[in-house]
């Protein structure tokens, strides 16, 4: 489990089932995976009959793509190709859906926001999602100046991809932009440019 | 009383300054020669006459001008101005308690008259004229905490209070030390607070989050917050950082006097009677170091404030580059003497 001092990130407690929920809807990467694998492992058949996973295998090659849904076997599985189809997918699903779903998202730190912020779009409480962090430590960071979201963070300072500002990555996280703050590092003296290290890996 | 307000600017030239009788009033912050985050939270009651605590919204000779401010950072970024969509209650409140507010406090310069619904604004000093209907947002040029958020001093968030909690659903804020409303829109009360060193640690913000909720109509509380500006700039949001983050390094001991800037916050709390929120006030107060120490207590504290201020308060409200400058600087007009408690001049 992500163990963090900053008060404005979300905690991410770890899947469990709703044996109660009429659909489980869960996205996941390819690390997030493994935590959907367990979690299949430990509910029981009516979750698995309820079930049904997005997952998001950018990072993955087809042969290993098709060895995670074999893994998961029998819940059903759509691969998407990258994070943003599958939020599409998932927005599209929320759209039609009716009470009784259970969302859970498993994987990197801009995934779950990702699912959270799908969900609060349609009117569902952030705190009822079931969450656990997998994974790279990655992070999407907002650039305060030009508002223009750098994603697939492991450096701090990084530069911001729309205006090139080099960013402190603060640990301030929102909700609503799924999102860490990005400030300008060297803004009091544009000569001091400190080298990217890699922080979130 | 008729207030004379001054053509100056917050920007480029930087004409701001602060009349003998505005030094006077300035609400300094320190009622002791240290400073440590506390609650420090008190009714927002009535103060001696001419004093910032006068009326519960304090309207200055600085209002025409830092209205003009915000209507050109409001231009420039629109985000500085956002409302969650259940919150419209919540701004009629809003515009309800500034308007009666300041019309009852200043009838020379404001005046309201209320037929039912259908109200009649009238506002001199920018010389607006406005009858509208109170509820029907189409009557207004603006949605309506923007409409008189462009006509009071100050900025205002509002809270919305569930859960047991307070989540900051809107606000109108241009003149921020450092923070980012469009940043930290929908959060609650410990996640906006998030970066703030020391006080989490030490239950500042559970002792108020827990004293808020309790916040009662028609009680309004007030507490004074504090840093320090380089030039009398009051959009210091984190958004224009990278345009004036390198005022920070201007500071010599030849320009401390007009440069460097105490600022503080006064900062208001009213519970609202129809959205049962929170409405939040933050008005800003400047003075230069040449004015602050026309006071000779205020003089004799500053520097000692200053001096023993733990260092990560100093990096929080970024005064690492320019402390001991101005620590020099005013050393000279502590003559070592004790001051006696409380903030006002003696």
């Amino acid at each position: 489990m992500l163990v963090s001092g900053i008060k404005s990130r979300p905690v991410y407690p770890g899947l469990s089932p709703d044996p109660n929920a009429r659909r489980n809807l869960i996205v996941c990467d390819r690390a997030g995976a493994e935590a959907v694998v367990e979690l299949v492992a430990r509910a029981g058949e009516d979750f698995v009959k309820r079930a049904s996973v997005i997952l998001v295998a950018d990072d993955a090659s087809s042969e290993e793509a098709a060895a995670l849904q074999k893994k998961l076997d029998p819940v059903h599985v759509e691969v998407a190709c990258s994070l943003d189809a599958a939020i599409a997918q998932l927005r599209e699903i929320l759209s039609g859906a009716s009470m009784g779903l259970r969302l859970y998202a498993a994987g990197s730190e801009p995934l779950i926001g990702s699912v959270v912020q799908a969900g609060a779009e349609n009117f569902i409480d952030p705190l009822s999602v079931r969450t656990e962090h997998r994974g790279s430590l990655m992070r999407r960071v907002q650039c305060v100046h030009c508002k223009g979201m750098t994603e697939n963070v492991v450096t701090n300072p990084v530069k911001c991809a729309h205006c090139g500002l080099l960013l402190l990555v603060r640990d301030h996280y929102s909700r609503r932009l799924a999102a860490f703050q990005g400030v300008c590092i060297n803004a009091e003296d544009p000569s001091d440019s400190p080298e990217p290290k890699v922080e979130f890996q | 009383m008729v207030i004379a307000f001054k053509n100056e600017t917050f920007r480029d030239d930087f004409t701001f300054s602060n009349s003998p009788a505005a030094i006077r009033r300035f609400p300094f912050p320190f009622h002791e020669d240290k400073y440590m985050y506390s609650v420090n939270i008190e009714p927002h009651v009535p103060g001696p006459k001419g004093s910032v605590y006068e009326f519960p919204i304090d309207i200055d000779e600085h209002y025409v001008s830092e209205m003009r401010d915000r209507e050109l950072v409001l231009k420039a970024d629109p985000g500085r101005c956002q409302a969650l969509p259940h919150m419209m209650t919540a701004q009629w409140d809003m515009l309800e308690l500034l308007m009666t507010s300041m019309a009852r406090d200043y009838p020379e310069h404001f005046s309201l008259t209320q037929d039912g619904d259908r109200w009649h604004w009238i506002n001199r000093p920018l010389g607006i004229d406005q009858k509208f209907t109170f509820g029907d947002v189409k009557t207004l040029p603006y949605e309506p905490m923007e409409y008189i958020g462009r006509q009071c001093q100050g900025d205002f968030s509002i809270q919305d209070q569930r859960d047991g909690q307070l989540w900051m659903d809107a606000g109108i804020i241009t003149t921020q030390a450092d923070w980012s409303l469009d940043f930290d829109i929908g959060m609650n009360f410990f996640e906006w607070h998030g970066p703030v060193p020391l006080a989490h640690q030490a239950g500042v913000f559970d002792r108020a989050l827990k004293f808020l909720l309790n916040l009662q109509h028609g009680r309004p509380v007030r507490r004074l917050n504090w840093t320090m500006t380089i030039n009398p700039r009051l959009d210091t949001s984190p958004e224009n950082y990278h345009k004036w983050g390198v005022d920070r390094t201007t500071v010599t001991p030849e320009n401390v006097g007009d440069k460097v800037h105490l600022r503080v916050e006064l900062q208001g709390l009213w519970r609202l009677p129809r959205s049962n929120t929170i409405l939040f006030s933050i008005r800003c107060y400047m003075i230069k170091m040449r004015e602050l120490v026309t006071v000779p207590k205020w003089g004799r504290r500053l520097p000692r404030v200053l001096r023993t201020l733990p260092p990560e308060l100093v990096d929080y409200k970024g005064l690492t580059r320019y402390r001991d400058t101005t620590l020099e600087w005013l050393s000279k007009y502590d003559d070592g003497a004790p001051t006696t408690l409380g903030c006002g001049p003696d």
